[in-house]
This record gives C-alpha cells, structure tokens and sequence, in this order.
C-alpha cells in the first residue's frame, strides 16, 4: 500500500525538479536575451540622438532658406504671405465620383456586351 | 502481535494449587503491558524529536549558507527588474514649443596624451599640427617631453580628426568620450540658449553646464537624470524666430543701425514667441566677454531685449492716457490743451520739432504723440498713483524671465519721484527699460487688462493674471493705437499691413552720454504693436540702436521711418507663420504658375 503512494511520489519529485530546472534555465536565457536587447535599445537610442541632431542640423532654417534659393527655378518657393490665405469658396468641388461611376456603367450597358449588371 | 491473556488459565490453576493470590499473577501482567506500552510510546515521541531535530538543523544551514553567500559575493544590480526604468545620464535636449531640437547632445572624442608612454613626441606634434592648425608644434613637443605624465591636447574632436590622429600611430595619445552640447540652429536663438561648457573633466567623461541664458537657468533642471531624457520646452516658435531673425537682419542693415531687438510675445499666455537680439553669436563658440571697462552692450553676448535698459521715449505715452481713462479723468474724445509754453518745475516741455497741435482729443495726443498732451494728463493723474500703474504693468522691476541675465535688466528709476519726473516718465523720459519690460506691459494693457508674465516655456493656457485696467479701458487703448498707424497723420502709418490691423505706438528717444548729457544725432527708434488690434493676439517690440535712414535729401532717425518698417515686415512675414489669416479679403489670388514648367 505504502510502495503504491511512494512510487508515484517520486516519480512526480523528479518530474517537478526536471520543470524547475528547465524554468531555470530558459528565464537565465530570457534575462540574457532583454540584457543584450537593452544594450542595444541603448545603442539605437545613441544613434537615434546622432540622427536627430543631424535632422535638425540639416533642417535649419537658414541652410533651408539657401536650398529654396538655390532651387527657386524647380522649386519656386517664396516665404509664406499673407495673400496665400484663401477661403474654402475658391476650392472647386471634385467631381462627383458616384455619378462617374454610374455613367461609365451606362456607357457600358449602351455599347452593349451583352452582360447586364445584377 | 500476539496478545498475552491478564489471566493465564495454567498459571491460576498452579498458584490457586499452591495457595498463592491469583490476583497477583493478573497484576503482574498488567504492569508488563503498562511498560511495554510505555517503551513503545517513547520510542515514537523519540523518533519525532529526531525529525524535528534534523528540520531545525536543515533550515537554520540554509539560512547560514545564503547568509554567507550574499556576504561573501559581489553585489550586483538587479538585471530584469530595473529594465523598465531608464535612466539616462545625458543633459536634456531643449526644443521650440513643437519639438523642433534648439540644443542636444552629440557623443564625440577628447584628445590626451600621456608622453611617458610615447614613441616618437616630436613627430607625433608636429603630425597634430597638421590635423589641427590652431596648435603650436614647439608647444607642444616642449609640454610632451617637459616631463609630465598627463595633458590634454583637445577637449572635443570630430570623427574623421580621430581618424587622423589614430593614422599617426603614437600610442601615447589616446581619447576619452565626451558629451558635447550641440545647437544645431547656430546663431538662431542664441541670446535665449545662452551656451554650455565642460564642468568637471575626466578622462572617461566630462560634466556639460550651462554657461549662460536659459542653458543656466535651468541648468540643474537640465542634468537631473530622473527626467529620463524629456526635454525642456521652450515657448519659441523656431520659424517665427527665424523669420524674425532674418528681417531684423535686413532691416538692420537697411537703417544703418548698430544694435537692434525684437520681442514677440502672446498677449493672453504671456510665451515669448520670438527674441532676437542683434549682433549675436554663435552658442557653439561662445566667444569670451568683454574686458571689463567696455561698454557691454557691444558685445554680441549682449541681450538688447533683456539686458538693454533704455529710456523708450514716446511708447510709454500710452499709458499715461490709458491710466487716464482708466481714472475716468477723461475719455478718449477729450479735448487736450496742448499749445504751449508749458514749464514744470522750471523745465520747458517742448514737443518734437518744436510743433503746437492746438487743442486735440486725447486719442489724437497719443496719435500726433504730443508731449505736453500727456504731460497735462500725467499731472491730471500725480506721481504716486502713475508709479503704483507702472508698478502693476511690471515696468519698475526686473521680468522674471527664465534667462541667468534677466535679474541684470533691473529698470533704472529716477531717485525721487518729482513732478518734473512724473511728467516726462508720462513720455517715456527718466525712466528706463528693457523692450522685453514694454512687451509684457503692452502685452497687459491691451490683452483685456489683466497683467501678464512674460516666460520662455511653453504654456498650457492663457495667465489668469491680476486685473491692470478694465476691459474698456484696454479697448479703448487698442483704438487709440490702432488709429496711430490708420490715420493719415499717425507716426506709424508704415506699420499697416494688409488684413492684420496692427495697432502701435512709435517711441525715439535720444541715447544718453556717459557724461549725463544726450547725443544729439543717437537714438533709440522702438515700435510697440499689437495685432490684430480688434482681437489681440501678439505683442511686437521691435527696437533698433542708432539708425539712420538715408534715403531722403536730410538723414531720418525717428521711429516712423527706421523700427516701423521693419516691425511691419516683420508682422507680414510671422503672422501667417502663426497661421494668423488675414481678416478682411485678402485680395486675388497670384496668378499661378505650374512649376515643373
């Protein structure tokens, strides 16, 4: 009767120290994966700060405005006036595109292929 | 177990045989069990002792082994808890109100030598000098064998000089890290930043501090590594700033001018928009100060805005007759003696080019700028209630800017506060200072009338400031300045542009002489604006230092001709940058030209 519990009792000792282990072993492989991903984050996070630094040093204002100059034929920009302002009246309405669709289907129907819409 | 019988059959028959007590025999057996019962009970409580025992002995070894283990190792940090906190040693970053970088850090190179441990020290100098021609090559092979064990050679160098020096080859110059502080804009904002040096150096880094304007101000704010990297916001709108920068350049220029100042600033939440200050620098050299003795307003460190304390002249008119209609001394349709002679305390009080407007409104003494207009006004108001307005407006004290320098700009009052300095502080005179002073004032009397604060950091919402002047009173003043530059005979009719509606007020005062006297032919041209006038939201200074303009058959200085036009082209270039849209039509359209063609 005893032998009975004891069997299994071991059995499942051994089967939890072998889990244990195996947890062990894969949380000191998940520790060394986030030090080396945070090393990294460190490193991008450098590199980000170089980038940005250089961004910002190539979009300054001034090397800009020389650039808009330098480029007036292609570009043709000029500083921002207060003339540019419209009002929502001047923007014309694009066409419609329901009634586009429609009418092409008409087209369609009228050249005759035979097959009608369902 | 067998089971003894109390009362063996055979034994009884024997003893009763022989005539002995059976009872005797029944209790022997009794005590026979009793002890066998008792052995057994403490063979079990023994056994459990011995359990008990070996538990005890287990746990108290492990706690002696963990304890001499955690003393015997090396401490060390937490790897995956505190890898969510980071914490980064670096200086903040500093941007414009939408997170455009003004100052940042770049990782770069130091340059040292140690020459016990070099080869060849006179060539490695004179190889140096080549890669950087500002060092002397005699210097430096005399400082590499003089015997010392330690020198620096550069204190920040670029990637490809590293390279350089490596290609020489001499092992005994080697090179630490260093942060460098970078302000990729250059001279844009300079004033504000101020700059950043090497605190204490080491080999392996190097403490950056703010030398000098915000940089300084905020500078432990800055290095406290717990912001983890968020950086510090400034109120500056980087395009507005520079636009602002580059026609103040212009119009500096144009107007022969030594020195010039703008100042924009939001009327309601009191952000400085815009500062320029000119001639500037460039904050990553920041050159030296001046010599003390020098007059240290021509050093391009020099803030005009902030440090520059001058008596502003005729824009400080406006709040005589503002405080004049706030007393309900007068509205602004009274009418205003303003002929003269007019002498106080012995004075004469003359107006500009010696004219006499007559008898004008009092919104017409502030258009024509009279000073004996607000000269009887400003004795209608006494001295004592003039300077408690002053005081409200914010114009006796330093501003509380967050620049090092701002305590510096301290305005300068006159000793006693006498009649004679009531009347010609009405007009700007005996009183002096700095524009970033008249912004804030301007900015408090015409916002609606409560008093604001000017600042460098980006607000959340408008300053609910303590009430300067009533709403109609501010109103009141916005008209008077608005017809300044509406009205055909105003000092500031260059200042209209088309759909802003700027009002604001022209001021030249003559520089004074070390010696106490005026120059005669000096001035100081300012402009206060607002715009636009009927709904204020910006508030423009623009000051420019001895301008002459030129084009005319006699040389003009005032106001109107030199700071007016540039304060103009200034609003016309930054107000649509503010996305300010212009409030009556803006007129048609230019003709547009596809531009791939």
């Amino acid at each position: 009767m005893r032998g009975f519990l004891l069997v299994p009792a071991a059995l499942g000792v051994m089967g939890l120290a072998f889990w244990a282990y195996q947890e062990n072993y894969r949380t000191q492989a998940v520790a060394a994966e986030a030090a080396a991903l945070q090393t990294e984050i460190g490193q991008l996070r450098d590199r980000l700060a170089l980038l940005e630094a250089e961004w910002a040093y190539l979009n300054r204002p001034e090397r800009l405005r020389a650039l808009t100059i330098l480029n007036y034929d292609r570009l043709g920009l000029l500083p921002f006036a207060p003339e540019q302002f419209g009002s929502i009246d001047q923007v014309a309405f694009p066409p419609d595109p329901i009634e586009l669709i429609v009418s092409g289907a008409i087209e369609a129907r009228a050249i005759g292929t035979g097959e009608s819409w369902p | 177990m067998i089971r003894r019988p109390l009362r063996p059959l055979a034994r009884i028959l024997q003893a009763r045989a022989e005539g002995a007590d059976p009872a005797e025999i029944e209790r022997e057996a009794i005590r026979a069990r009793n002890d066998e019962a008792r052995d057994a009970m403490r063979l079990r409580a023994e056994g459990r002792l011995i359990v008990l025992v070996l538990c005890f002995v287990g746990a108290f070894t492990t706690v002696g082994v963990r304890m001499g283990v955690l003393a015997a190792t090396e401490p060390s940090e937490p790897k995956v808890a505190g890898a969510h906190e980071v914490i980064r040693a670096t200086r903040s970053d500093i941007t414009d109100r939408n997170g455009r970088i003004l100052a940042t850090n770049l990782p770069t190179h130091s340059l040292y030598a140690q020459p016990p441990q070099m080869v060849d020290p006179a060539h490695a100098a004179r190889e140096l000098v080549k890669i950087f021609p500002d060092l002397d090559a005699e210097t430096l092979e005399r400082r590499f064998t003089d015997g010392r064990k330690f020198l620096w050679v550069k204190r920040k160098i670029s990637p490809e000089q590293m390279q350089a020096v490596h290609d020489i080859g001499e092992p005994g110059l080697l090179f630490g890290p260093r942060e460098m502080r970078l302000y990729p804009n250059g001279q844009l904002a300079s004033h504000i930043l101020g700059g950043a040096s090497f605190g204490k150096e080491g080999v392996h880094a190097a403490e950056v501090i703010g030398t000098a304007g915000i940089e300084k101000a905020f500078d432990t704010y800055l290095r406290d590594p717990g912001l983890s990297g968020a950086p510090l916001i400034l109120s500056i709108d980087l395009t507005v700033q520079s636009a602002v920068r580059r026609v103040l350049e212009g119009g500096m220029a144009l107007m022969n001018a030594k020195g010039a100042s703008a100042v924009m600033m939001d009327v309601h939440t009191g952000e400085i928009l815009a500062m320029v200050s000119l001639p500037d620098f460039d904050p990553n050299d920041r050159p030296n100060p001046l010599a003390v003795g020098d007059d240290p307003s021509d050093s391009p460190l020099f803030n005009r805005a902030v440090q520059g304390v001058y008596e502003l002249g005729s824009v400080f008119k406006i709040f005589t007759a503002a405080q004049a209609v706030e007393l309900g001394l007068v509205s602004p349709d009274t009418m205003i003696d303003t002929s003269g002679p007019m002498k106080v305390s012995g004075f004469r009080i003359g107006e500009f080019r010696n004219k006499d407007h007559g008898r004008i409104s009092v919104s017409d003494v502030i258009v024509k700028s009279s000073n004996r207009g607000t000269a009887r006004l400003a004795l209608q108001i006494g001295g004592p209630r003039q300077r408690e307005f002053l005081e409200t407006l914010g114009l006796l004290a330093p501003t509380d800017l967050e620049l090092v320098e701002a305590p510096t700009g301290r305005p300068l009052l006159p000793e006693r506060w006498t009649e004679l300095s009531t009347v010609t502080i009405s007009y700007g005179h005996g009183l002096s200072s700095s524009p970033a002073h008249l912004a804030s004032a301007y900015a408090s009397l015409l916002n609606g009338g409560t008093r604001v604060r000017p600042t460098l950091l980006r607000q959340s919402g408008p300053q609910m400031g303590e009430r300067v002047v009533s709403l109609r009173t501010s109103a009141a003043a916005r008209e008077m300045l608005r017809s300044v530059v509406a009205s055909d005979h105003g000092t500031a009719s260059f200042a209209e542009v088309t759909g802003y509606s700027v009002g604001g007020k022209t001021g030249t005062a003559d520089k004074p002489t070390p010696r106490g006297g005026y120059y005669n032919d000096k001035v100081i041209a300012t402009f206060a604006s607002v715009f636009p006038s009927h709904e204020p939201r910006y508030v423009l200074v623009v000051t420019l230092d001895e301008p002459v303009e030129t084009s005319g058959a006699k040389p003009r200085r005032t106001a109107g001709w030199t700071a007016v036009p540039v304060a103009a082209e200034i609003v016309r270039r930054a107000a649509p940058l503010l996305g300010l849209r212009p409030s009556v039509d803006a007129g048609t359209l230019p003709k547009v030209i596809p531009t791939a063609n």
